[in-house]
């Protein structure tokens, strides 16, 4: 079985703050991890290595060189094969652009029975690259998976809902998005960490793909940042001061008097 | 377009560095020069002070966009119901037809649904184009991509909007690449610009940590998802009067790649946390999962909801069906109490609308505070159970409010 997954290297924004002066970012010391919901799919992948015989598998990225990082953790978390897509072409994209050039990669790929990759990524958060390389590459999808198993030569998911859950079956092949529930993934051994730095990297630029560099980057994107700005902080409120009844006596008096109570 | 510094004008100050979310600019012989991590999202032209930063438009083709007329809300139905989230867009879709001075119609696809057609003209649908067939009964990626983007292709609204739920989420994309036209996700604001009557589409990015606007110049439609609970519902005149076009839906069997085998529910009874006036929720300040029920209590008292931090649900004391936030459910109540929830960005992105916030944390320096409009630093072990009573006294503190000089005193917090 052959098993692609897709990932991203992301900035940690649960760690990212405002600067309380300037209302920017502070951009120093934010570390750039694999992101969260692509560490699930490559679990996922991973697991099935463990379970059955002859699965490989091959993980993606679309990223500046740097990239090359959450790369190397994932040949350490047991991954076969990892292609780094990486050219001034490339940057800028939006979702549209971004699925087509990560679809030219899986098409020159070649052959592949599932492709997984996470539901979003915890800096665009758009869920929407899945999806659109699922389009471009022509297999169906499925998102929000919290279960997977393969029965014969169907697999069956489960799909989260808001309120529950679908099952659903499909055939391969098929590209399926992971979210946290899916399961946990595997801590990264020391034997992990030293066979990752044994593998190369493979590189592959705008050259090697068969795309055209109107179809890729911040030029082919049909979407456009017109600003970006940091939300206005809620004014200043209250804190309450006291003993815990003087406090709570406070609060229902002002409560009263906003007539919220 | 690109980002170009003109060097000329660069002072080396690193304004610009600091403020760019990508790590985009380097410092090159005291001279800023942009590398390829940059999105051209602009946060450095303005926070240039010396104007030395500048966007370079390059000139594209134009496409014939005026063919493209009308707003389309996708009107999401799960068993003959109309998921409030639709009811929102309708009425957000309302306000930005006006605006340019077109239709608003209502898609909706199902089997039997005939029922919801009137319902939608109520709503403040112009036209309904209804699309009815056994395989639409319920949601699958491959029917519903397949009959929506036909109908695009033939009939061609310059806008679609749909609700950011787990099947808006899964078909938007979708559709938007086979139709070849760009997305935007979880628009929080919709506006339209009055000189060319494009939609800019402003939405959180980095966690909550940024909002972007993002326009889509040209390619149509337009399209948008819409977080649930952020839009105001349209309102219902039965009298309004609208057009129902049944639309022809050409589906085999063999269109379908999915199979949905079986829809379960959740054993839990569904929180409706952004119908709710009042949320109580909770956070890793809890400590255990008991702490839950000290909030039911005092959600009960206020006829509220109870809500929750990722930190609580990730803990599984409490189920996602009850998570506020960026990968939980957006909310904007009336009341929000935030019990040992610290305010992490994610979460403040999913209840910052709130129109009255209370926080209660044992650390002073916790994040909450700074969005809070009332803030108590304490053990919420004491001041909930304190809180829920006083409650059942309210009457009395009224009687009290009437005697001036307490109240001064009282006030002067």
């Amino acid at each position: 079985m052959k098993i692609i997954v897709c990932v991203k290297q992301v900035p940690d924004t649960n760690e990212v703050k405002i600067d309380p002066v300037k209302g920017t970012l502070i951009r120093d010391g934010i570390p750039s991890i694999l992101n969260p919901d692509d560490a699930n799919a490559l679990e996922e992948a991973l697991a099935l290595k463990d379970k059955y015989t002859d699965v490989k598998v091959t993980v993606l990225t679309m990223g500046p060189p740097q990239a090359e990082e959450i790369l190397r953790e994932c040949l350490a978390m047991g991954a076969d094969d990892v292609i780094l897509l990486s050219d001034r072409a490339f940057a800028g994209a939006d979702t549209w652009a971004t699925s087509n050039t990560i679809a030219a990669a899986i098409r020159k790929i070649g052959e592949y029975d599932i492709v997984f990759a996470g539901r979003q990524a915890i800096d665009g958060d758009t869920a929407q690259v899945g999806p659109q390389i699922a389009e471009r590459i022509g297999i169906p999808q499925v998102s929000y998976v919290q279960n997977f198993k393969i029965d014969g030569d169907e697999i069956i998911v489960q799909r989260q809902l808001e309120d529950g859950h679908e099952v659903i079956k499909v055939k391969k092949p098929v590209l399926l998005t992971a979210i946290k529930e899916l399961n946990e993934p595997r801590y990264i051994s020391m034997k992990g960490i030293f066979n990752a730095y044994k593998k190369s990297i493979t590189t592959w630029t705008l050259s090697d793909l068969d795309i055209e560099k109107h179809q890729v980057g911040l030029d082919a994107s049909p979407t456009n940042v017109l600003r970006s700005f940091t939300p206005e902080p809620k004014g200043k409120g209250i804190i309450i001061k006291g003993t815990v009844e003087e406090m709570v006596e406070k609060l229902v008096v002002n409560l009263s008097k906003k007539n919220v109570i | 377009m690109a980002i170009v510094v003109l060097q000329d004008k660069c002072k080396g100050c690193k304004l610009c560095l600091k403020s760019c979310p990508f790590e985009a600019i380097d410092m090159i012989n005291n001279v800023a020069v942009i590398n390829e991590k940059c999105t051209a999202c602009g946060a450095c032209i303005e926070s240039c002070k010396f104007e030395a930063i500048i966007k370079e438009e390059i000139d594209a083709p134009e496409k014939d966009l005026s063919l493209y007329k009308n707003v389309w809300v996708f009107v999401e139905q799960r068993e003959g119901q109309i998921m409030p989230v639709s009811l929102e867009l309708l009425g957000e879709g309302r306000k930005l037809a006006d605006e340019i001075g077109t239709e608003l119609c209502a898609i909706v696809l199902g089997n039997d649904i005939k029922g919801l057609a009137k319902e939608l003209v109520s709503y403040g649908a112009d036209k309904v184009y209804l699309a009815q067939h056994k395989l639409l009964e319920n949601f699958t990626t491959d029917a519903y991509t397949k009959v929506i983007s036909e109908k695009i292709n033939e009939i061609k609204p310059e806008i679609i909007i749909m609700g950011a739920t787990h099947i808006g989420r899964d078909l938007a994309p979708r559709v938007a690449a086979r139709v070849d036209t760009g997305l935007t996700a979880d628009c929080t604001k919709l506006e339209i610009d009055l000189e060319d009557k494009k939609i800019m589409q402003t939405r959180p990015a980095f966690g909550g940590n940024i909002m972007a606007t993002i326009v889509c110049p040209n390619h149509r439609p337009q399209m948008s998802t819409v977080r649930p609970g952020v839009m105001d519902k349209a309102v219902k005149d039965d009298s309004r009067k609208g057009e129902i076009i049944e639309l022809e839906v050409k589906l085999k069997k063999e269109d379908l790649r999915t199979e949905v085998v079986e829809i379960v529910k959740s054993k839990k009874e569904m929180v409706s946390l952004t119908d709710a006036e009042v949320i109580v929720a909770g956070g890793r300040g809890l400590g255990r999962p008991e702490g839950f029920e000290l909030l039911e209590k005092l959600s009960y008292k206020l006829n509220g909801v109870v809500g929750a931090s990722r930190a609580a649900v990730d803990n599984e004391w409490i189920d996602h069906s009850h998570q506020v936030g960026q990968t939980g459910t957006t909310v904007k109540p009336k009341l929000y109490i935030a019990c040992g929830i610290s305010g992490a960005i994610q979460h403040l992105a999913g209840m910052q609308n709130s129109d009255l916030i209370i926080a209660i944390n044992k650390n002073p320096d916790a994040p909450i505070f700074k969005i809070a409009d009332f803030g108590l630093v304490g053990d919420l072990y004491k001041i909930i159970p304190a809180f829920t009573e006083a409650l059942d006294r309210s009457d009395d503190i009224s009687d009290v409010l009437k005697q001036s000089e307490i109240l001064q005193s009282i006030l002067s917090v």
